[in-house]
Formats: C-alpha cells, structure tokens, sequence
C-alpha cells in the first residue's frame, strides 16, 4: 500500500505542503467563483434595474451603519413560504448594484427585500421612533435619534463616486445633480421631475413629515423603493437559472 | 529524531516522532472509516452529474435529473394554489354580501383572510385588529370610510391617501394653524370636547359652536357626526384614532392628520382581498 503513504512527503515538508495547499485552493477557488462572472445563466438582466438615487443610497448606508442587516435580510428565498409571506423570491439581478450586499441569512426581524410600499411613510416614523407603538411584540430597538439628525448631502457627490468605482453605471449627470436630487427628492413641492426621469420609480415625499432632510428621510426614502423595481407582473422566471 | 520503533504493550509500530517524549502509535484508520471517505467521493462525483454544477463555456452543465430551484417553487406554489384554486376563483367572483349564503365559502374566506390579515395587515392594525394610535381599530363599529363588506373591500383593495392608486379614497383636512386663531383654535376643541360627552368649558364652547359652523361642519356635519364619503370621522362618540383629549384635538386642529394606507388589491390579487374583507366583516364591526 505504498500509494497510501505518499501524503507523508507533503506532510514532513511544511513549504512542500503550504504550495500544495495553496495550489489546492487557487483551483478551487477558480473552479467556483471565475464562472460565475462569465457563464450566462449566472448573470439575469432584468428590467427596471436602476442605480440608487442619492437619497436613496445615503440612507442605504444609514441602514448598513445601524447594523440593520444584523436582524433584517434582504433575500427572500426561492420557498413557498417566503413567496406567500414576503412576495416574489429575489432575483441576483435586484442586488446588482448594491455595495455591499444585504443579503444574510440572519432574521431576527422580518425579511425587507419588499417592504417598499408595503406601509405607508407615517408607519415608518412611528415605527422608527417606537416599533412597539405599531407592533407591540416586536423586539426591535428604538430608531428616534434619526429624525433628529438633519443632513445636507454635502458628500453625497462622493458618495456616488465611489460607487462608480466600484461599478455602478452613474452618469456624469447623476453625479453633476446629485445633491440637488438628494434635495428635491423629500420635497414633493420642488421640481423633482429631472431626478424622477433619473431614477424612474423614486419615490418623492417628505417622508419623516418635518421640515429639513433628516436621517430618517434617507432611511425611508431606501426603504420605500425596496424590491420594487422590478415589474413582476412581465417578469417571465427561466427555469434554467 | 525519526525512529520507528515498536511499542510493546501492543506490538503497533510508531510514527517516528517523538514530542517532549510523548509518542504516538501508527495505527491506521478504520476501515469503515475509510471506506465511508471513498463512497462520499464516489457520491459527490455521481452527484454532480445529477444536479447543475460544473461550468463550461457559455453555462454549466444543467445536470441529468433536470432539477430547477426555480421550477421546483414554481410547482410548489401552483401545487397549493390547486389545491384551493375553485374555492379561490369562487371567493373571486363572489358577490361579497351573498357570502353568508355559502357557509363553505365564508368559512374558507375567513380562515384564508385571518392568515391574510396576519401576514399583512396586523404591522398596522395589530395582530388582534384593535388598531394603535393612528392606526384604526377594526373590531368596533366606527368606520371612516365604511364598514360594509362591500366597502371594506374597496378600501382594502384600493387604499387611503396614497399616491399608487388612482382610485384611493383620498381627502385632506386643512392645518387650521395657519386658518385659525389660537384663540379660536382653544374654543372649537372645547365645542368637541363638549360634542364628545367630555369635561369641557362651556363658555368657550359656545364660542367654538360658531368656528364649528363655519369650518369643521362641511366636512364633519352640524352635529359632528362625521362622513363617510370623506372620511371624517365622528366626532361625537368616545372613538378617537388620534386622542380625544384636549392637548390630541388641539394637535389635531392645529396640524391636521393625514392617515396614509398602501392600496392591497395589486399584491393580494381579488380572491385574498375578498377573503380578508370577509375576516374584517366579521371581527363584530361589519355592517
């Protein structure tokens, strides 16, 4: 049985066996992870995918530096009791442009990966402010500060930027406008048509109902247009994906 | 330091390696063991050719068992909606206030709409429908906008003040703080606290009758006993969605309210809103 003994050489030599290892690993990791930038049934167009408005993203982070991601995913399973709780199962296209995703698998509160429109702004003020106000056995903690925290979009330029960097399509006119989009966005009363046609499906409101943009405007605002974007009505699933 | 050496009590041969003296026993491993390890090898092989999984140039392999994470929740869904699917397309046509005449139906409409009503009204009106400040409660039998089975449907499918659905009921009441003298603004509380049956100053109520009058009746009656056809509710019962007292109705009149709920008949589909209108109905407020 000399062939069962052959691991004894990588095993008494350390840098024989740290190349082998990695050599092990680097074909693993190409074998997993390269096709999945190339092969065409990983990759699903779908339409109605548009970058994150200003206001939108600002309050993308707001939600990443709270750590809602902890208790709230944003990935809705292919089940039946997912899609008869939450509504159509996530598409890997609806998170395209997100950096960093927010999927998780860790659900201490519900899945928000269509709470867009489900509850109307007020709901989300008296529910930031006081979750156990609206749903009295909720856990979840206490959000008021938000609507007491006035932001400007001074650095949502950068913001948009970055993002570009990283891969997002903003044009040059996105990010030229992009804190006056971050402005007329919780306005209803401004000119809000431009920012509109920009980012087809934002939702215009003056979201906590105070004057001033505030945290949790930016909060809201993403909430809003969660899951929305895609029409799921035309949306035809292939089955091969 | 490699010395192969055998160990007497059991006459196994060591590793060689000797650590602060501690020696360690060349046995080899068991055979089940071993044998388990190969055969999960073999399966992970035999696996991959079953389900999709290796790549190739343009897709990966789909795999010979045909299996499709999408087209198994697919068949899961429709298996359950079959399951249900005469009972629902019946709900669907129903004519609403004929439903009592079908106890099958109405049984089916109220246990489907109570699961309803738990996924996706209970965020608003509580699990147990007796509502929260701002958010009615729908056990009694104070309705704002009408507590027909009929018209509840209507609102359920339709919505209040929002701006998805053409058809939502929709109205505003104006923030009489920029209308109203505060002076004014004191009395006409006081001439609803007093239509309410509570402790109040008659004097400023007097006052207040007229700033009533001239504009609160329009919208809420001479009487206060409020409209449906917009929304205005009774001002004259103990029923308050916002607060009855003083320091709430002043808040009210003040800056107004403006209730918003999302119109449900696009994600609920006519068979579920007609299913949770029937649980609605007949929570003991239904008309």
């Amino acid at each position: 049985m000399a062939f069962l003994t052959k691991h004894q050489i990588l095993e008494r030599s350390p840098t024989l066996l740290l190349v082998s290892c990695f050599a092990v690993v680097t074909v693993g990791g190409i074998v997993e992870i390269a096709p999945l930038f190339y092969l065409e049934n990983t990759i699903e167009e779908v339409e109605g995918m548009r970058p994150y408005s200003p206001l939108e993203l600002t309050g993308r982070d707001i939600y990443i530096r709270e750590g809602c991601y902890t208790c709230h995913s944003q990935m809705i399973r292919p089940m039946r009791d997912e899609v008869e709780r939450y509504g159509h199962y996530s598409l890997a296209a609806e998170s395209m442009y997100d950096h960093p995703f927010q999927w998780g698998s860790k659900r201490t509160g519900p899945d928000v990966a269509r709470v867009g429109g489900r509850y109307s702004d007020a709901w989300h003020v008296d529910h930031m402010n006081d979750p156990q106000s609206v749903v009295p056995e909720s856990i979840m903690p206490k959000y008021a500060f938000l609507g007491r925290t006035e932001i400007d979009g001074e650095y949502v330029q950068d913001l948009l930027e970055t993002h570009r960097i990283v891969g997002v399509p903003y044009t040059d006119e996105m990010i030229e406008s992009a804190q006056a989009d971050f402005t007329v966005q919780a306005d209803p009363d401004a000119d809000w048509d431009d920012m509109l046609a920009r980012y087809p499906g934002a939702v215009v409101s003056n979201f906590d109902g105070q004057p001033g943009i505030t945290e949790m405007d930016a909060l809201i605002a993403y909430l809003q247009m969660l899951g929305t974007l895609v029409d799921f009505s035309t949306f035809v699933p292939d089955e091969s994906r | 330091m490699s010395k192969t050496e055998t160990d007497e009590a059991t006459g196994v041969d060591t590793t060689g390696h000797e650590w602060d003296g501690i020696k360690e026993l060349n046995n080899p491993l068991p055979r089940w063991w071993l044998w388990c390890f190969y055969l999960t090898i073999i399966w992970g092989i035999g696996y991959t050719i079953a389900f999709p999984a290796w790549p190739m140039l343009s897709s990966a392999t789909q795999g010979v068992l045909g299996y499709s994470t999408r087209a198994e929740v697919a068949a899961e869904i429709d298996r359950f909606e079959q399951q249900n699917a005469s009972l629902k397309s019946a709900l669907a046509q129903s004519d609403l206030t004929q439903l009592a005449a079908n106890p099958d139906l109405q049984r089916f409409a109220v246990a489907n709409g109570a699961a309803v009503f738990r996924t996706n009204c209970s965020q608003c009106h509580g699990s147990g429908a007796a509502g929260a400040k701002g958010y009615p409660n729908l056990l009694d039998d104070d309705w704002l906008w009408g507590g027909s089975i009929d018209e509840i449907a209507y609102t359920v499918t339709h919505g209040i003040r929002n701006d998805v659905d053409s058809d939502a009921h929709w109205s505003q009441m104006p923030a009489f703080g920029d209308i109203l003298e505060e002076g004014q603004i004191g009395e006409v509380v006081h001439h609803v606290l007093a239509l309410s049956g509570q402790e109040h100053d008659s004097g400023l109520a007097e006052a207040g009758a007229v700033v009533f009058e001239e504009n609160c009746a329009s919208c809420h009656g001479e009487a206060g006993l409020g409209d449906r056809e917009q929304g205005a509710p009774n001002l004259t019962d103990a029923i308050w969605l916002y607060g009855g007292d003083a320091q709430a109705l002043t808040d009210t009149v003040t800056y107004s309210r403006f209730g918003v709920m999302p119109p449900w008949g696009g994600r609920l589909g006519k068979a579920d809103v007609n299913a949770v209108s029937a649980y609605v109905h007949g929570l003991g407020g239904g008309e």
